[in-house]
């Protein structure tokens, strides 16, 4: 009896091939997936009193501290007839989903050992969980700074030259670019973990100093006429690019430059394929590493 | 036929690098490149070539697991069976693909869920019944499934009461219910269970028990069975494998592989009782010898049923400093379940055994061993005070003592192994 075309559900092989998805398989798992997710919402804010209003507050205060300092103390200045505030607003809201999918993916693997080391499920399904549940507290903030949007524009004469921009419409891409880049990121930084400790203590700082250098609290032109020398520090690094483009379509003022938009999109895909073919790797024997 | 088969494996071996010598933190690889730049050898690389000079030079990796071939039929319940470090865990890991495999490869034509360690991803903040979610979905279950089960997974678990409660308020005894409940419901087509049997209370492991017992022979699933309890394997398992140093030394029928299993770990009594180092308490005295005699002070290895044996037990002390009046000892025999069905003890017994301190021996007549045929353990401890407060000499498998079918009643019909103890008794009309 030849066993050549015998069908097997799945071989668990020594053998491993670079890019070895199952996506079937991710979608069986969806529902742990929002599981997952439904246990990340829930549990965060358990036996807070101001519970999910913490989810508001966080980005306010940071705005509003950030506009004392960077505005009214160092005269960075947003633009004509854009308020301070808004902007840093602006700046924060889209920066922190960033910064919360790399953060909460980046140990993807030292957190859960414990489960990891039990039970097989698609691996990926964590950091996608990260990435879904951060979007739920991203379009709450989000909702926060519309409402501030619409205050300042419509019921103040401070925001003069600030409207909506058509391009708008391009705002689902650039979370779902900010996604991918978090997540990409996230899953490279996660699998190193597993044999680099170091990277842990290194992410802890280094994502501050990466707002520095992500147009969080300036604009790009004033970067520019500023200090030109370092312009391209900051010119060709994807997530200010994003940043900025969401400022340009909600302010009209600024840059919003296709070509670069286009390396964006490029840049996030390849980040997250090379994240998942890392992630992949590590899945399959880090639990002999960690 | 072939088709039978629903798993497969085919030469697989785990092997685990001992130390990670050179590699393992950024700040070696660092300092290898800095020696390298400047021109000087790896210094890692010397520690590595000084153990491959040493004696055991090739030990830096280990087979934690080597080359295990087996297959599995559908509806067939496997026991896996082996000494701690046997290879039994690093199997199953592999199996449920925690972790992959260092060669050969394993094939399936089922689903494999694992009972590895129940509670895996319980979160206390959140109540019984999202728990029941989430570890269902964990150990592979949709939502449809658990939420058509949900109802006897709780009633199943006896946690009724507390099924809306975050399970940080639950007793350890009740998350493991809750978990076990989660995890005896699941459906997959090849369920690996791993020791799960020792959880709970008495009245919860008779109710794991059945239900494993039902998942297995009920409803035909495929079952990889591992557990140190040989009754459980017997009652459970159709066939069975026994691994040894992380190979299968012993592959076939559950009954002679349990006896194969058991047989193995007489392999102890090979060392004299005088260099065992597996022993409890503080050695100011020591077990050296234990010797089985019949009625005419004859060395004997193995006892007819309910026939005279005497267990001549010879001990070295290495410090006077003991309280004699007080001495006690007991011997336990326990059987191939590591069940204690026989107890001798000192201090229950009001033996006086104050005169010990100037005799190196200690001698227990049995006038009728009343026990079944089998093969028994031996445990001897030896201690201070009836509380044991000083604890002096414990050995367990001192000795192995075959007891034989012997002929007790009068119509002289032979007792069968199984039961514990075989009393004078007679059936009246």
């Amino acid at each position: 009896m030849k066993t050549a075309e015998e069908h097997w559900l799945y071989v668990i092989s020594s053998k491993r091939k670079l890019i070895d998805f199952n996506f079937k398989e991710i979608w069986q798992y969806r529902d742990l997936l929002f599981l997952f997710v439904k246990r990340d919402i829930v549990t965060l804010y358990k036996q807070t009193v101001l519970g999910p209003l913490w989810y508001l507050i966080q980005p306010l205060f940071t705005a509003l501290i950030f506009t004392l300092i960077f505005n009214n103390l160092a005269d960075i200045p947003t633009g004509e007839g854009v308020p301070n505030f808004l902007f840093n607003l602006a700046g924060i809201t889209s920066w922190n989903y960033f910064k919360e999918c790399l953060i909460g993916t980046s140990d993807t693997f030292k957190k859960n050992e414990n489960i990891f080391g039990k039970v097989y499920f698609p691996r990926v399904i964590m950091p996608m969980s990260v990435v879904v549940s951060n979007l739920l507290k991203f379009g709450i903030q989000l909702i926060v700074f519309v409402a501030f949007y619409i205050y300042f524009i419509y019921f103040t004469n401070k925001a003069s030259a600030a409207f909506p921009q058509l391009s708008l419409i391009i705002l689902p891409l650039l979370i779902f670019l900010m996604a991918l880049l978090g997540l990409g990121f996230g899953m490279i930084i996660s699998s190193m973990t597993t044999k680099y400790r170091d990277l842990t203590f290194l992410i802890q700082f280094g994502v501050q100093l990466l707002m520095y250098g992500s147009a969080v609290v300036y604009p790009m032109s004033y970067f520019k006429d500023k200090l030109p020398n370092y312009y391209w520090l900051i010119e060709w690094n994807p997530i200010a690019i994003i940043i900025e483009s969401f400022r340009t379509m909600s302010f009209g003022s600024g840059t919003l430059e296709v070509n670069k938009l286009i390396y964006t999109v490029i840049t996030s895909c390849l980040i997250f394929l090379i994240g998942l073919v890392i992630f992949n790797k590590t899945e399959k024997s880090f639990i002999d590493t960690i | 036929m072939s088709s039978d088969i629903i798993l497969k494996v085919d030469n697989v071996g785990k092997q685990y690098r001992l130390g990670l010598v050179g590699t393992g933190t950024i700040s070696h690889d660092l300092n290898r490149w800095w020696n390298k730049t400047i021109g000087k050898e790896d210094p890692y690389l010397k520690i590595g070539e000084t153990n491959d000079r040493s004696e055991k030079g090739n030990s830096d990796y280990v087979w934690a697991i080597k080359d295990i071939n087996f297959e599995v039929k559908r509806g067939e319940v496997l026991g896996i069976i082996g000494k701690n470090g046997a290879g039994k865990s690093t199997l199953l890991k592999i199996l449920s693909r925690v972790t992959g495999p260092s060669t050969g490869e394993i094939k399936t034509r089922g689903r494999i869920a694992s009972l590895l360690e129940v509670g895996t991803g319980f979160h206390p903040e959140m109540t019984g019944r999202e728990n029941i979610y989430l570890n269902g979905a964990i150990l592979g279950m949709t939502k449809a499934e658990i939420s058509s089960k949900i109802d006897e997974i709780i009633d199943f678990s006896g946690c009724i009461r507390y099924v809306d409660t975050p399970v940080k308020r639950y007793s350890s005894g009740m998350k493991v219910r809750l978990a076990f409940a989660v995890a005896a419901h699941l459906e997959p087509d090849i369920l690996v269970i791993d020791e799960v049997l020792a959880v709970g209370d008495a009245e919860f492991q008779k109710k794991a028990i059945g239900k494993m017992q039902d998942i297995s022979k009920g409803e035909g699933r495929t079952v990889l069975f591992v557990s140190h309890n040989m009754a459980a394997v017997k009652s459970l398992c159709t066939r069975a494998i026994v691994l040894e140093n992380g190979t299968t030394v012993f592959e076939g029928d559950t009954e002679e592989a349990v006896d194969f299993y058991l047989s193995k770990g007489k392999v102890l009594n090979a060392i004299a009782l005088s260099s065992r180092t597996d022993r409890t308490g503080n050695g100011k005295i020591r077990l050296t010898d234990i010797n089985f005699l019949n009625k005419q002070n004859k060395s004997v290895n193995q006892v007819i049923s309910g026939e005279y044996v005497k267990v001549n037990l010879t001990f070295e002390k290495n410090n006077l400093d003991i309280d004699f009046e007080r001495f006690f000892i007991g011997i336990n025999f326990k059987d191939d379940q590591e069940q204690i069905v026989l107890s001798y003890l000192s201090d229950e017994m009001g033996s006086n055994l104050s005169d010990f301190s100037n005799k190196n021996e200690i001698t227990l007549e049995i006038p009728n061993l009343f026990i079944r045929s089998g093969i028994y353990d031996l445990r001897v401890q030896t201690g201070i005070g009836t509380n044991r407060e000083s604890h002096l000499d414990t050995i367990e498998n001192a000795a192995t003592l075959q007891v034989l079918p012997g002929k007790l009643w009068s119509d002289g019909i032979i007792n069968r192994p199984g039961n514990f103890a075989i009393l004078p008794g007679e059936f009246k009309l």
